[in-house]
């Protein structure tokens, strides 16, 4: 921002760029370094003898002739399944997206145009269930599940994420249908719409900025779950992180580290790409609910 | 827009949250109210030529009976809430009446699992969440003096820590970390200790812990900061300059309390999200020595022997019982707005 009058000290210039580098060093460095790493033998990257050896990848020349090895990712991607988990990664966050977008639309249009009190109490209800810790929700799962002989498969996960994303991504679209005008769709009604016809041909082709904000993080949301699918899902449905979880073996000298390495690059550069090009939406729906105060 | 249309347009996502996260509640709450079943256990009497042996073993098929029968456990009414593992009841009123010193006391109480879980997530979220906001805030306000030009990278690489799950943000830092990573081993170098490592110490490992959620958490604050930052007035700011006030005293006295309730809903979301603390734990592999309430949770739910559901829901009950103690002023505070509002 610049302040017009101000004027800003060179020390201050420094000092602030100074800061900055070392913030994104501290944000970023972690994962440049993983997927340095992933491309070296374990004996390199949790080196016993010398922390040096994963850069001059000592060990990774003598075991495999090179300075960079792909071994840790075709040995995870073919023995160690990953292609499964990300097959189901895949099938759980397409059904997860559409399903949520479909009902929260709906139900968000509703709760921004009705005037009634209850509006109010349920968005009030959807910020106590926002709060909820999902392992909660899924201790009251477990059981029911077991008796009803749907655990373990992907349906049920992907219902039950649908869920637990309900009132974020209520709250969510709300914020953005509040701002598309009243006026657009009750003009729509005196002309003989429905309010399905006013939502479905009026409204929502103005909503896709938020639509897709919506869809972005309901993503995140089912691409990143840990605690559902890792306590709701079989070991063959299993989605990317809960893998990711069980190549780590009970204890660092058991199991297969370096799966896990090449598995955090795998699963993570997909999500990275995504957000540099839909940076602005994320930044747009995190701030949504919250600057309007 | 009639109730009726209403109800159509909303019944979707309200059954879908009814069944999956009100129902779960509820079911949480009964079974809260059972335990699983203790194993029958039969006598069996061995004769060998020196004489007859009576042992007590476990009857595997009556076990098994009970089980399908009963497959929710055997009514505890609130037995598990106060066992050892949950409030325990006995064993401070014990402790209270044996120890001397009240510090020997609170030594004892914090030993008992509930309560250790419970210590470590409200110190986690004590540290972290206006840690959080600070670092947030001071990102924002530092990324708003760059030319605009270069602010679209460094926002995209401010926020990388969000945007991976906490499992995968917390193994990536454990692999530095650890004795044999980069970080690690250079401490070791710098301090000269080789056996200096996470595990090796409790409040290591829990400083470790609350680093990781600062670094997790902070891109949270900054996006929403910077995005108040964009809606503070000029003028009033201007006229500050005129009158000569310092860059601390704009910030003070100007930016603060504009964007004062943005402030509040950062604390609250990240509050809330900090409770639940639980996949970093699993990614440091520090269960030996952290230990938070969801983890109890999980951890009672991946037992190997019998799943315990009645002790997961009673924790899970426990926790719910303190989000409702978190949310409890921010839902006062609403209804007394709304109350007004009419």
């Amino acid at each position: 921002m610049d302040y017009g009058l101000d004027t800003k000290s060179t020390r201050l210039k420094t000092f602030n760029t100074i800061f900055i580098i070392t913030w994104l060093l501290i944000a970023c460095f972690p994962f440049i370094w993983t997927f340095w790493g992933s491309f070296k033998v374990r004996a390199d990257f949790f080196s016993r003898s010398d922390w040096w050896y994963a850069i001059s990848a000592f060990n990774t020349l003598i075991e495999t002739g090179g300075q960079f090895t792909t071994n840790a990712y075709t040995q995870a991607w073919t023995e160690g399944e990953f292609w499964k988990a990300s097959k189901n990664t895949i099938i759980v966050t397409v059904f997860v997206v559409s399903i949520s977008l479909f009902l929260g639309t709906l139900g968000a249009y509703a709760l921004s145009r009705s005037t009634e009190k209850y509006a109010f109490w349920i968005l009030m209800a959807a910020l106590i269930f926002r709060a909820m810790p999902h392992i909660t929700l899924v201790s009251g799962y477990l059981f029911p599940f077991f008796e009803l002989q749907i655990w373990g498969i992907l349906p049920t996960t992907i219902v039950v994420l649908v869920a637990i994303n309900q009132p974020f991504t209520l709250w969510l679209l709300y914020s953005f249908f509040k701002t598309v005008p009243k006026e657009l769709d009750e003009s729509a009604l005196i002309d003989g719409c429905s309010y399905f016809q006013a939502f479905r041909h009026i409204i929502m082709p103005v909503m896709w900025p938020g639509v897709i904000t919506a869809g972005l993080f309901s993503l995140m949301l089912a691409y990143n779950d840990f605690t559902v699918t890792a306590l709701l899902l079989n070991q063959e449905n299993h989605t990317m992180v809960p893998k990711i979880q069980s190549y780590l073996g009970t204890n660092q000298h058991e199991g297969n580290l370096m799966w896990a390495v090449s598995a955090v690059v795998s699963a993570t550069a997909p999500l990275f790409m995504l957000v540099m090009f839909f940076q602005r939406q994320v930044i747009s729906g995190l701030t949504a609910g919250a600057v309007k105060g | 827009m009639p109730n009726k249309t209403f109800f159509w347009f909303f019944l979707p996502t309200g059954l879908a949250m009814i069944l999956f996260i009100g129902l779960p509640i509820i079911s949480t709450g009964i079974q809260s109210f059972y335990a699983q079943h203790d194993q029958v256990v039969k006598e069996v009497k061995k004769c060998d030529p020196f004489g007859c042996t009576v042992s007590i073993v476990v009857d595997n098929e009556e076990t098994s009976k009970i089980r399908e029968a009963k497959p929710l456990g055997k009514f505890n009414g609130f037995g598990t809430y106060t066992d050892r593992n949950h409030l325990a009841v006995e064993e401070i009123k014990k402790f209270w009446n044996e120890t001397e010193s009240f510090g020997a006391f609170v030594d004892q109480v914090t030993n008992l699992p509930f309560y250790k879980a419970l210590i470590f997530t409200l110190t986690y979220c004590l540290f972290v969440t206006p840690n959080v906001l600070l670092l947030g805030f001071i990102i924002a306000l530092s990324l708003n003096a760059v030319a605009r030009k270069i602010r679209g990278p460094l926002i995209f690489g401010t926020i990388l820590p969000m945007i991976v799950t906490p499992l995968v943000g917390s193994l990536v830092l454990f692999w530095m970390i650890d004795s044999q990573g980069i970080i690690g081993a250079n401490i070791q170098n710098l301090m000269n200790d080789p056996y200096l490592s996470l595990k090796s110490s409790k409040t290591l490992t829990w400083i470790t812990i609350i680093i990781y959620g600062i670094w997790h958490h902070s891109p949270f604050a900054f996006v929403v900061f910077y995005a108040a930052l964009q809606t503070v007035p000029q003028e009033p700011i201007e006229a500050a300059i005129i009158d000569g006030a310092s860059r601390i005293q704009r910030i003070k006295h100007i930016v603060l309390p504009h964007i004062y309730p943005v402030v509040t809903f950062v604390a609250l979301i990240s509050l809330m999200d900090n409770f639940r603390v639980f996949e970093p734990i699993i990614g440091f592999s520090a269960e030996g020595s952290a230990q938070s309430l969801s983890w109890l949770i999980y951890d009672n739910l991946v037992n190997e022997e019998v799943i315990l559901f009645g002790s997961a829901a009673a924790t899970s009950m426990m926790t719910i019982i303190g989000i409702a103690i978190l949310l409890a002023p921010v839902l006062i505070r609403t209804w007394k707005e709304f109350k007004t509002a009419r």
